[in-house]
């Protein structure tokens, strides 16, 4: 059963990547990456059961983590267009202050 | 005993690969970007959560299901939180959600 479920994760993890390359607004890039990385999160897990060594959890519980951070960090920079200001300014004057 | 907990992981299992596949088609197949988030939803959600349960059962009491049930706990927290930020950033960018033609709206 664990092969059945490594397969549909990856066939997900295929769908996914489909999206982020025909998504149209680079939102549903994000949210396909976002899907795509929670999958390898459960790839990790469902493998290391399928080899029956269970050593490799922690580097999916980082992953889980990392992937969350980069995903903030992204939206943050396509939201206001700069990583490094304070967000607290509204982002019409940020826009125009970009240009 | 062990007999048990195979079954019932396994069903644990299989029910989160659908789930899984269903949240797949529904990202490729879903008209507008709101309406797709929808769907990454069930997957980060039911499908993991399935999944990661039916490996807790099959982990039985031990260390490695803690580190289960830690990164269950931990993708049930961000999942939402990611999904809602997503969102927030695509309406502040000024996508507007895909609704019905005039025509045949309902509350007018």
């Amino acid at each position: 059963m664990f092969a059945v479920a490594t397969i549909a994760i990856l066939l997900t993890m295929a769908m996914a990547l489909a999206r982020a390359f025909l998504g149209p607004t680079v939102f549903d890039r994000i949210a396909a990456v976002n899907a795509f990385a929670t999958k390898t999160v459960l790839l990790i897990a469902v493998y290391d059961f399928l080899i029956g060594r269970p050593d490799f959890l922690d580097i999916a519980l980082l992953y889980a983590l990392m992937a969350f951070i980069g995903n903030i960090a992204v939206l943050k920079y396509v939201k206001y267009g700069d990583l490094s200001m304070v967000a607290d300014e509204p982002t019409s004057e940020r826009r125009e202050a970009a240009e | 005993m062990e007999l048990v907990a195979d079954i019932v992981s396994w069903a644990l299992l299989g029910a989160g690969s659908v789930f899984i596949v269903i949240g797949g088609i529904g990202l490729l197949r879903m008209p507008d970007f709101f309406t797709r988030l929808h769907p990454a939803g069930i997957t980060d959600t039911m499908g993991a959560g399935l999944i990661l349960l039916g490996l807790i059962v099959q982990a039985g009491f031990s260390l490695v299901s803690l580190k289960l049930l830690l990164i269950m706990a931990f993708l049930f927290i961000t999942s939402p939180t990611t999904t809602h930020t997503t969102a927030r950033a695509a309406l502040a960018a000024g996508l507007k959600p895909l609704l019905a033609p005039e025509a045949d709206r309902k509350d007018g």
